[in-house]
């Protein structure tokens, strides 16, 4: 099952090393990974997104709750949660192409950030699945390039991951 | 309170002298310099001075191992911190405490591949608990508080601190004052056991039918062995011990049923299999416990106790899960055992001791002596037994001999076996030993190897010489790697594969080239006579080179991927 587990870590050289080795070292799967530092300068924030049973998911957590540079961690997939990905891609737009992309940026709420004469450059934030269908969307023929940042998350409501 | 300005250099020996550190091992080189002349302009710390850097880290290990307080390595960058690593290793997998101060290459040439620069943050970065790189002369106090205090505290383990030259410079005076506390947000040890959960498993331990206490090394990392025996003896349970557990609880007590294990007692896996509850104490059903995890111990209900959460229901799943030092947890138990005034159920009990004496009796550490006329492997560690009333250091290499010690010595005091259980580290045993001697030069210290693994840090016995270190070695010749050939015997039709040396140095030659005494024993009537007169020669180190039967294998073995109670009892006999 996937899961999102989110993280704060000690923002000090080495801390993210230890995470990555950590996933290699046990064998255990990233499927993102995003990190930077929070409002606390001293703190950084680290959401993972990786695959594994429930017996593998709280081995993973104790292992990283194990790392001295690791202050918190949550399995946000526990409960409810909101995620997001941000996407930049770059697409043929020329001819008849130019309307259609277009339009399917639209619809699924993108932004055309920036243009050449045959290229539109696509902004695009959502959950995972949204960031897939657009790529299916557009179709893989016309797609020159997409970068994405890997899943962002956060709990809904009142709950915090905060010291 | 006046402060001093001092060098990072001087730091780091000053903060050593205030940390009450006697002893460091170590080996110098271009990086560590600096480090070096601060250790000269002293006499409160004494360095040893290997031969070979790995050897420090298991003489830092050995001492570890039996006071209990992390030990201290000093190495320089590049291949001096790189030998050092299968040393780390070896503390991290048995949770030994150990601070490794490792040179680095000046902060301006990191990076630039400099001479002697590697990456040491990175390479230790998998077998440390921690490392930590001093980033400013000015912070070397503070860094070395938090390397002392990860490396003892919660589930203890190995540290490396990465020192840049230039942090040592000795023209770059900072303010020293020694850091007693320490409090990090990301990293607090558990001070307790949940009282609900000990209660909940005290009611399963009450109501068991076939209890086995089953503790490891964290009770003796853990201070825990008196607790432990007075529990043990209140509930009038039997113990099992892994092989790094021994002398947690006393060998020579009635309710300790040996080892448990790949190569433990018939009685022990007997137990274990047909259990109805098991006590996990500081141990870590590691795969040379357990065998296939998925028939250990079918009947059983397991209790958990570990200081280290991510040891808990990592292979076998616990139904009481306790976090907590192993002395609290305990200490708390027995406090509610005896509020409650309660006893288990005797008349359950008394059956499964019955049950336990007959399997005792059935195979109780028996071996053949029939079979050959040379010496037993096992012979001569019951010999050193007695020879040394059960009283030494017993540091062993890896190997048969190793096994034959775990089994036929008798540990009554925990700190006293001293070996590589997890990493299973040929070449430990001399070092470690030497570690051990150097602390305590009053008590017997030997080493129990084999002819191979001696000869993996051999070049220590110098050190031995200019230190006057008289460890007695005691060699379990087999002119084969004994562990290495009972497996291609059971596994590959015999096929002895590079198991055979060659060329086995001339000991009596090499002992005297060193300085050191030897005694070769060939014959089973010689044994003790020969162990005798090597330990009498107390201010010597004695090499005694027992020539053993080569063909002898360790048993009890488990059969592979089996259960805890399928066992080849002998080369001919399987249950």
């Amino acid at each position: 099952m996937r899961r999102i587990l989110s993280m704060l870590l000690e923002n000090e050289p080495g801390a993210l090393s230890r995470v990555v080795g950590l996933f290699s070292q046990r064998n255990y799967n990233i499927e993102t990974l995003t990190v930077a530092a929070t409002e606390d300068p001293t703190l950084s924030r680290l959401t993972v997104t990786t695959i594994g049973d429930d017996k593998v998911i709280e081995q993973i957590t104790k292992q990283l709750n194990k790392l001295i540079e690791v202050v918190k961690v949550v399995d946000l997939t526990e409960g409810a949660h909101i995620e997001r990905e941000l996407m930049l891609l770059k697409v043929k737009a020329s001819g008849a192409q130019r309307a259609e992309v277009k339009r399917t940026v639209d619809i699924f709420r993108g932004q055309i950030v920036d243009v050449t004469s045959s290229v539109y450059t696509i902004q695009l934030a959502g959950n995972s699945d949204k960031l897939d269908a657009f790529i299916q969307a557009v179709g893989r023929t016309c797609i020159l390039e997409v970068v994405r940042t890997g899943v962002s998350g956060i709990a809904r409501g009142e709950k915090t991951l905060t010291i | 309170m006046t402060t001093e300005l001092l060098s990072g250099a001087d730091m780091i020996v000053r903060f050593l002298q205030d940390e009450g550190v006697e002893h460091i091992y170590g080996y110098p080189g271009g990086a560590a310099l600096h480090i070096y002349d601060a250790l000269f302009r002293q006499d409160k710390v004494q360095h040893i001075l290997v031969r070979h850097e790995q050897a420090a880290v298991h003489m830092a290990d050995g001492y570890a191992r039996a006071t209990g307080k992390a030990g201290v390595a000093l190495v320089t960058s590049g291949p001096g911190a790189t030998n050092t690593i299968t040393g780390i290793a070896t503390a991290f997998m048995d949770s030994i405490p150990m601070v490794v101060l490792c040179g680095q290459v000046p902060s301006t040439l990191v990076g630039q591949d400099a001479f002697q620069e590697t990456d040491m943050m990175g390479v230790s970065r998998p077998v440390v608990k921690h490392n930590l790189s001093v980033q400013h002369p000015s912070e070397i106090p503070g860094v070395l508080r938090k390397a002392f205090y990860i490396a003892q505290s919660g589930r203890p383990g190995p540290v490396v601190v990465d020192i840049p030259k230039d942090m040592t410079a000795p023209n770059e005076r900072y303010e020293y004052v020694f850091p007693r506390k320490i409090k990090l947000r990301s990293y607090q040890p558990p001070q307790k056991g949940h009282a609900g959960q000990i209660r909940k498993a005290l009611d399963m331990m009450l109501s068991a039918r076939r209890p086995v206490i089953y503790s490891g090394g964290g009770i003796i990392l853990g201070g825990a062995s008196k607790r432990l025996t007075e529990l043990a003896h209140t509930l009038g349970f039997p113990v099992t011990n892994t092989l790094m557990g021994l002398g947690g609880f006393p060998g020579t007590d009635k309710q300790f049923i040996g080892m448990l294990g790949m190569h433990g007692s018939y009685e022990a896996n007997m137990a274990m299999h047909h259990a109805d509850l098991i006590i996990a104490l500081g141990a870590r059903f590691d795969d040379r416990v357990t065998n296939a995890p998925d028939k250990f111990c079918p009947g059983a209900k397991i209790i958990h106790v570990d200081i280290d959460p991510a040891s808990i229901s990592k292979t076998i799943q616990a139904d009481v899960p306790i976090v907590g030092p192993l002395d609290a947890v305990l200490k708390e138990m027995l406090s509610q055992l005896e509020d409650r005034g309660a006893k288990p159920d005797q008349e359950a009990l008394k059956q499964w001791w019955k049950q336990i004496d007959e399997w005792r009796a059935y195979h109780g550490g028996r071996y053949r002596t029939d079979d050959s006329e040379m010496i037993k492997p096992q012979a001569v560690i019951e010999a050193l037994y007695k020879i040394t009333k059960g009283k030494a250091f017993v540091c062993s290499d890896v190997g048969q001999h190793q096994m034959f010690a775990a089994q036929y010595y008798k540990f009554d005091k925990p700190n006293r076996w001293i070996n590589s259980g997890g990493l299973g580290t040929m070449g430990f045993g001399l070092p470690a030993a030497m570690g051990v001697k150097l602390e305590f030069p009053e008590e017997e210290v030997v080493c129990v190897t084999g002819e191979g693994s001696i000869q993996m840090n051999i070049q220590e016995l110098s050190t031995c010489n200019q230190y006057n270190l008289p460890v007695k070695i005691v060699c379990l010749n087999n002119q084969s790697l004994g562990m290495v050939k009972q497996w291609q015997d059971m596994n590959y039709e015999s096929r002895h594969s590079q198991s055979y040396m060659k060329s086995l140095p001339d000991f009596h030659k090499l002992m005297e080239a060193y300085g050191h005494e030897a005694i070769t024993i060939t014959k089973p009537e010689e044994l003790e006579e020969g162990l005798r007169k090597a330990f009498a020669m107390k201010d010597k180190l004695v090499f005694v080179n027992v020539m053993v039967d080569p063909f002898e294998h360790v048993y009890p073995m488990q059969v592979a991927r089996g259960s805890m109670k399928d066992m080849w009892l002998s080369k001919t006999e399987r249950v």
